[in-house]
């Protein structure tokens, strides 16, 4: 939340068609985003409205069609080899036949660094995830959201300026969601890392982030940006602050207006979209 | 917990892990199981012969009690005859007998030839398992060569190896070096099948965790593919160790190598009129070798994979 400004994405016109032909679906459609350093950015949407695809134009997981994306002044494809950002998925994604440690390890060892350099570093990201007593343990002895902590601990190994979360606590219980927004809060105040973070999920975007990106779908675009101006730090107290149910309500509307003005004379398109984006991530 | 959030990485690999993690029995209840059916099968082949066997007798006595008993089977099969199917004691005895006049006895020649064929085996097993992971991560790599080449792989495992064998002994001679690479021969197949599936097994997001972290191709063949492969190389290991043994005693045949397995089978086939056991027992090593060699390829398993997978029972 520094007031520096300086830009950590920009994206300017940036299109993505997945297929060619007939058959061809526009997942994003001339998207336009500034994230400035230190901000924490939602991105929220109805499945198919193409948020995770943005997300993967961002970390240069899937080129875009048309349009410009760029990440710290560079374009997304060299911020990428430069190991400029650190990824979370909705699944942890863990090696399973290494243990927690040297999962954490993973992009410092692909990245060269010496072995006592990667061996501290992983301890101090697990002890900031509060695993430090599972270094030692194998993926499947830890829980669900143990092991996306895990997930996140090794996106922050390198300590990445910007870091992009795709609908991380998606697979995990309202419960241990909310706990792992706290912590999430908590690592941000921390690190003063630029976030962008894909959910589904109202009450986490607000709860989380200083802006809230909605999105529509077919074709994806952004109706509208809401600034959240809960104090900081976020903590228990911010869900029962009257000015976050206001602003639920606003997310919630924002979303709501797409779904009543026209998007529903193609009812049912949406379902396609979202199994292309899918299909499309998995090859 | 929730399944996606525990799904492993490899992303079809329930099947293998199945296999790969031993199902939740004690060693006592293990070796029972094993008892038991082996017990079974040597009952129900003398209740065979007892039915449709040959006919025998009991004419003497019994501590000073005379026993003249004489069995007629109610049926015969010329397959549950002596000379088809031996007495399960015959065969077991067949161990103890000697191997030639003053000899050592049948066991001890048969341990000299298992040892013999296993030498074999186990190199071409190496060889083979060098080549059908090197001929996977080939066609992983180079998609063009695998379009060119598969259909030969598989096509030279549908010629019989027993043509294969004259031509490797002329080649190479008739040594156990040449023998050791008909095995190779019957290896490697099963590797580069389990190798191309398994290095693509893994998570498609877990290739993209290594994109976003700048991985060079190199750096995900060594963090990603090739452990991910793992349980299917295990897999396709299991099978070759018993390929190889086979390989190996076929291999023995046209290089008329005395010393091992095969050697001992041309042999007890010569003289099978007058002891047909000693074919019996002969298969019976050549069935352990094999049962010993797999044993072997899971122990090796178990130690690279301690931890990695939830234990059955747990």
């Amino acid at each position: 939340m520094t007031d520096d400004a300086r830009p950590v994405v920009e994206i300017a016109g940036a299109t993505k068609v997945f297929g060619t032909g007939p058959t061809a679906v526009t997942a994003l459609e001339s998207i336009d985003l500034a994230i400035r350093a230190g901000e924490f950015v939602s991105l929220i949407g109805p499945s198919g409205c193409g948020k995770s695809t943005l997300l993967r134009l961002i970390g240069d997981l899937t080129p875009a069609t048309a349009g410009s994306v760029r990440v710290n002044g560079k374009p997304a494809d060299e911020a990428r080899r430069g190991r400029e950002y650190g990824i979370v998925f909705q699944a942890p994604v863990l090696f399973e036949w290494r243990t927690v440690d040297r999962n954490v390890e993973l992009p410092l060892e692909i990245s060269g660094h010496p072995r006592a350099e990667r061996r501290a570093r992983a301890l101090e990201m697990l002890n900031l995830v509060e695993l430090g007593d599972f270094a030692r343990a194998y993926p499947w002895q830890l829980s669900g959201g143990m092991q996306q902590r895990v997930a996140i601990a090794r996106a922050l190994a390198t300590d990445p300026e910007l870091l992009l979360m795709d609908e991380p606590f998606g697979a995990l219980d309202e419960m241990t969601r909310e706990r792992m927004n706290n912590e999430v809060m908590a690592i941000w105040r921390r690190t003063k890392t630029t976030v962008v973070f894909v959910t589904h999920s109202i009450p986490e975007a607000v709860f989380l982030s200083t802006r809230v990106v909605v999105m529509s779908a077919r074709p994806g675009r952004i109706t509208k940006v809401i600034d959240v101006d809960l104090p900081q730090p976020r903590t228990f107290e911010t869900r029962e602050h009257p000015r976050y149910f206001d602003l639920v309500t606003a997310v919630r509307e924002a979303l709501r207006q797409r779904e009543t003005d026209g998007s529903l004379v193609e009812g049912g398109r949406g379902g396609d979209v979202a199994a292309r984006i899918r299909a499309e991530g998995y090859t | 917990m929730t399944p996606a959030a525990v799904r492993p990485l490899g992303a079809s690999t329930r099947v293998v892990r199945r296999s790969a993690s031993r199902p939740g029995l004690s060693p006592r209840a293990r070796a029972l199981a094993v008892t038991g059916v082996v017990a079974t099968f040597f009952v129900l082949w003398e209740v065979l012969k007892w039915l449709a066997g040959d006919p025998w007798r009991i004419h003497g006595s019994l501590l000073g009690v005379r026993v003249d008993y004489e069995h007629l089977p109610p049926f015969a099969l010329s397959i549950a005859g002596d000379l088809a199917l031996p007495h399960v004691w015959s065969i077991v005895g067949a161990f103890f007998e000697p191997a030639q006049r003053y000899g050592p006895p049948v066991w001890e020649v048969l341990i000299g030839a298992s040892l013999y064929t296993f030498r074999e085996a186990f190199v071409g097993f190496v060889l083979g398992a060098v080549l059908g992971l090197a001929l996977g991560i080939v066609f992983v790599r180079v998609r063009l060569l695998e379009r060119a080449f598969v259909p030969y792989v598989v096509a030279s495992q549908t010629i019989p190896l027993i043509t294969i064998a004259p031509i490797v002994v002329i080649y190479l001679g008739a040594s156990w070096t040449s023998v050791a690479m008909i095995a190779a021969y019957l290896t490697f197949f099963p590797v580069t099948v389990a190798a191309l599936r398994g290095l693509r097994a893994a998570d498609p997001r877990a290739f993209e965790l290594l994109r976003s972290a700048a991985a060079s191709e190199t750096q995900v063949f060594w963090k990603l593919r090739l452990p991910a492969s793992v349980p299917y190389l295990f897999s396709a290991l299991r099978i070759s160790a018993s390929a190889s043994v086979v390989g190996a005693i076929i291999g023995e045949l046209p290089s008329g190598i005395p010393d091992g397995l095969g050697g001992q089978i041309l042999q007890d086939v010569q003289y099978y009129i007058t002891g047909p056991e000693r074919l019996w027992a002969t298969l019976v090593a050549a069935a352990l070798l094999g049962i010993l060699f797999v044993g072997l390829v899971r122990v090796a398993e178990t130690v690279l994979t301690t931890g990695r997978y939830r234990p059955a029972n747990a």
